[in-house]
C-alpha cells in the first residue's frame, strides 16, 4: 500500500528527521534574518535611479531580535508618528522593558501628562483628524500583523509628488493616501517616472517604471532606508509584544517534546517485544 | 513489564486478580474501577496491527481536552460583546501572563482538531471501517464532526474581528436561502437585523456550554459504539472470528499496557509539531489565523476577499461553484449529507483498501485530490479558471458517491487473509 506507513519506527525516524530539518530551516532563516536585511539595504540605494523599480517585491526583512533597531523605531514613533497615530494596546512601561529602554530615557518619549503605565496615545483629537484628513489616522498597535511589515515598508519607500491630490503626495503601495508624507523632509521629494505600455483595447497606458529625485531631504537614501525599517521593526514588535518571549521559549518547549517522544518510544518498543 | 501474550494461554488481563487493599479496596467496593479498568483497557482486545492512521482518534481526543482546558481559561479573561470581544483579545494577547500562549493553542488547537478528524475519517474509508457492524460509530462520528463544525464557526467569530464578523454575516445569510422560513431563520440564528452584540453574547454561550455538551456527549456515545463493536483495522478483519482458547482474540492485545504506549508515543510526535506551530507559526501564513481578522468587526468595511477557515473551504467551494445560491446551498448541504450514507453506498464484499480493486483505489484518490482541490478553490476568489476547476473537483466529489453503489460492487476483489497481517519489529 501506498499510502500507508506501516511501521513505528520508521515512522519516528521520518517524524524525528522532519522535526529537526524544520528546526534547522527555522534556526538559520531566524538566524539569517538580518543579513539579507544589509544586503537588501544596499541594493535598494541603487534602486531608485534610473533602473526599473519592482517596488511589489521589497521585503523590510526585519527582525524583532535586533533590539537596537527596536529602540531606534520606538524614538522613531514617538518623534514622526504619535502626533497622529496611537498603540491604544501597547503601555509605555512594556515597551522599555521589552526593548531594554532605561527609564530615564524611556521619560523622553513618553508625551507630557502620561506616565509608563499609560498606553501610547496620540494627542489628536480623533474628530479633528477627521475634519482635516478625510479619515482618521488608524490606530497602528496591530498594523503590522493585518497588513504585513513589508506593506508598511513599501508604504513608506513609495510615496511621490503628486500635485493633483490635496496633500501634494501619492502613493504606489495605497494609491490616494489621505495621509501626507511627513517623512518629506528626511527622505526629500520623489516623483514617479511612467513608461507608456499597451494596454487591453490596444491603446498605450501609463505604467510606473521608477522613482526620480526631484529635491533632497536630510538623510541619505541609505539612512532613510534604515529609518524606515527600524520604524516598521517597531510596528512589527507592537502587532505582538509577546513575540520574543514565544521565540525564546519555544524551542524549550519543542526540545523537551522531542526528548519525550523518544522515550515513550523506547517504552513502546519496550512493551511491543511481546506482539508477535 | 508487560505480560507475553498474544498467542494463545497467556493473554490474562494485566490487572486482574491482584488482591485489593486500603484505600482502593474501600474504592472499588463503592465505585466499579477495577471493573472499568478490565472491561475497557486491560481486557479489551484490540486488533494488533493497527497502524499510523489509527493514531488520529486518540490525538482527536487529546485536542479535545486541549481546546476545552485553554477555552476554560480563554473565558476568564474573554468578554463577548460588540465593543468588548476584540479588546479583551488583545488584552488576553498582551497583558494575561502567558495569555498568548493559552490563545495560540486554542486557535492552534481549532485548525489541529480538523487537520486530526479529517485524517481519522480518511482512515475510515481507506479501511472501511464504516461497514457493517460498525454503520452508527460512522454516524455517530459524523455528528462530532457536524458539531465541531458549529462549535469551530462560532468561535471564530468570537474574536470580533473583522473576518469573524463578515465570516458571521456570509453564513448566517445561506440559512436565509431555505425557502419560505429562511429569513425569519437568520434573524433568529442574529438575534438581531444584523450580526450584532445579541449575536456574539449568543454564540458565546453556544460556543462554551452548549455545543461542548453536545461533543463530549457524541465523543462518549462515539467511543461506547466502538467498545461495542471493537475497532476494525487495516486489514478489515473481524478479530473476534479467530479466538484463542482463553476466549480472546487470536490478533488482539490488550489496550492497555499495548495501545496507551503506542498512542502515547503519538501523541508526544503531535505535540512537537504542535508546538512548533505555536511557537513558531501560530498564524500559520494566515490560515490559522487571517490576518484581516486583525482588525476589529467593521460593518461598513469588507475584506478584500471574504473566507472561511480552511477546514470549511472544500464546502464553501461547492457553494460557489453553482452558478444558483439557492442550488449552492443545496449541494454544499448534499456535500456533507453525502458522508452520513457512506456505509450503505459502499457495496463493496471487502472492507479494506488492501483487498480492493483498482477502481475503488482510483475512485478513492480522485476523492481525496477533490476534497483537497476544492479546499484550495475555496480560499481563491470566485473567478475566472478557478470557478472552473471548482466546478470539475465539485463534478468529480459528487461522482465519487453517486458512482460508489456500482463501482464499489463492481470492482474486483483479492482475497482477504484469514488473520490480520502483522509483521514484528
Amino acid at each position: 500500500m501506498l499510502i500507508e506507513i506501516g511501521r513505528t519506527g520508521k515512522l519516528m525516524r521520518m517524524l524525528g528527521s522532519c522535526t529537526l530539518a524544520l528546526l534547522l530551516i527555522g534556526g538559520s532563516v531566524w538566524a539569517a534574518d538580518e543579513a539579507p536585511a544589509q544586503k537588501e539595504q544596499a541594493s535598494k540605494a541603487e534602486a531608485s535611479s534610473a533602473e526599473p523599480t519592482d517596488w511589489e517585491s521589497w521585503k523590510a526583512g526585519t527582525t524583532v531580535s535586533n533590539t537596537a533597531s527596536l529602540q531606534r523605531g520606538a524614538r522613531n514613533f514617538a518623534q514622526y508618528c504619535m502626533g497622529c497615530h496611537s498603540l491604544k494596546y501597547v503601555r509605555w512601561s512594556r515597551v522599555g522593558t521589552d526593548l531594554n529602554i532605561p527609564a530615564s530615557e524611556l521619560q523622553e518619549l513618553i508625551p507630557a501628562g502620561d506616565t509608563p503605565a499609560s498606553y501610547v496615545s496620540t494627542p489628536m483629537p480623533s474628530q479633528d483628524a477627521e475634519n482635516w484628513f478625510g479619515k482618521a489616522p488608524p490606530d497602528l498597535s496591530l498594523m503590522a500583523a493585518e497588513r504585513g511589515k513589508d506593506y508598511i515598508y513599501r508604504l513608506f519607500k513609495t510615496f511621490y509628488v503628486d500635485p493633483t491630490k490635496p496633500t501634494g503626495t501619492n502613493n504606489l503601495q495605497l494609491p490616494n493616501i489621505a495621509m501626507p508624507n511627513i517623512l518629506s523632509s528626511l527622505e526629500g521629494l520623489k516623483k514617479a517616472v511612467y513608461k507608456s505600455v499597451p494596454g487591453a483595447d490596444g491603446k498605450s497606458e501609463p505604467e510606473f517604471d521608477h522613482f526620480e529625485q526631484i529635491a533632497p531631504g536630510s538623510m541619505t537614501e541609505a539612512q532613510y532606508d534604515a529609518f524606515v525599517r527600524d520604524t516598521v521593526n517597531f510596528l512589527d514588535y507592537a502587532s505582538e509584544p509577546t513575540q520574543m518571549q514565544r521565540h525564546a521559549l519555544g524551542i524549550w518547549v519543542v526540545l523537551f517534546l522531542l526528548v519525550l517522544t523518544w522515550l515513550a518510544w523506547l517504552l513502546k518498543q519496550e512493551y511491543w517485544k511481546d506482539v508477535h | 513489564m508487560a505480560v507475553p501474550n498474544q498467542s494463545a494461554a497467556s493473554a490474562t488481563p494485566v490487572s486482574s486478580g491482584a488482591p485489593k487493599k486500603g484505600f482502593y479496596a474501600w474504592l472499588d467496593k463503592r465505585l466499579p474501577v477495577s471493573e472499568f479498568i478490565e472491561s475497557q483497557l486491560t481486557g479489551y482486545f484490540a486488533p494488533k496491527n493497527f497502524n499510523f492512521w489509527y493514531f488520529f482518534g486518540f490525538i482527536a481526543l487529546v485536542v479535545l481536552v486541549l481546546q476545552l482546558v485553554t477555552g476554560i481559561f480563554l473565558t476568564m479573561f474573554y468578554k463577548p460583546g460588540e465593543a468588548t470581544s476584540f479588546d479583551s483579545v488583545q488584552f488576553i494577547m498582551r497583558e494575561i501572563d502567558f495569555g498568548w500562549l493559552i490563545r495560540y493553542m486554542h486557535s492552534t488547537g481549532a485548525s489541529a482538531f480538523f487537520v486530526v478528524v479529517y485524517l481519522h475519517m480518511f482512515r475510515a474509508f481507506l479501511y472501511g471501517s464504516y461497514k457493517a457492524p460498525r454503520e452508527l460509530l460512522w454516524l455517530v462520528g459524523m455528528l462530532v464532526y457536524l458539531a465541531l463544525m458549529a462549535e469551530a464557526f462560532m468561535g471564530y467569530v468570537l474574536p470580533w474581528g473583522n473576518m469573524s464578523f463578515w465570516g458571521a454575516q456570509v453564513i448566517v445569510n445561506i440559512f436565509g436561502t431555505i425557502p419560505v422560513i429562511g429569513p425569519g431563520l437568520v434573524e433568529w440564528i442574529r438575534g438581531d437585523y444584523a450580526i450584532a452584540d445579541a449575536t456574539v453574547n449568543r454564540f458565546f454561550a453556544l460556543h462554551v456550554v452548549a455545543i461542548p455538551l453536545i461533543l463530549l456527549a457524541l465523543v462518549g456515545l462515539h467511543l461506547i459504539a466502538l467498545r461495542r463493536t471493537g475497532s476494525n483495522n487495516p486489514d478489515g478483519i473481524e478479530i473476534k472470528a479467530k479466538v484463542g482458547p482463553n476466549g480472546h482474540p487470536l490478533d488482539g492485545i490488550p489496550f492497555h499496557p499495548y495501545y496507551t504506549v503506542k498512542d502515547t508515543v503519538g501523541i508526544c510526535a503531535f505535540l512537537v509539531i504542535f508546538a512548533i506551530i505555536v511557537f513558531y507559526a501560530p498564524t500559520f501564513g494566515g490560515l490559522f489565523l487571517e490576518s484581516a481578522n486583525f482588525e476589529p468587526a467593521n460593518p461598513v468595511s469588507t475584506p478584500p476577499d471574504i473566507t472561511p477557515v480552511w477546514y470549511f473551504t472544500p464546502f464553501y467551494a461547492i457553494l460557489r461553484a453553482m452558478p444558483d445560491q439557492r442550488l449552492g446551498t443545496l449541494a454544499m448541504l448534499l456535500a456533507i449529507v453525502a458522508f452520513f450514507f457512506l456505509p450503505w453506498l459502499d457495496r463493496s464484499p471487502v472492507r479494506s483498501i488492501r483487498y480492493k480493486g483498482w477502481i475503488s483505489k482510483v475512485a478513492l484518490a480522485v476523492f481525496v485530490v477533490s476534497f483537497v482541490g476544492l479546499g484550495f478553490m475555496g480560499m481563491r476568489p470566485p473567478e475566472g479558471l478557478y470557478v472552473v476547476i471548482g466546478r470539475i473537483f465539485t463534478g468529480l466529489y459528487f461522482l465519487f458517491w453517486i458512482l460508489m453503489p456500482f463501482y464499489s460492487r463492481w470492482d474486483s476483489v483479492k482475497p482477504v487473509p484469514e488473520r490480520v497481517v502483522y509483521h514484528a519489529h
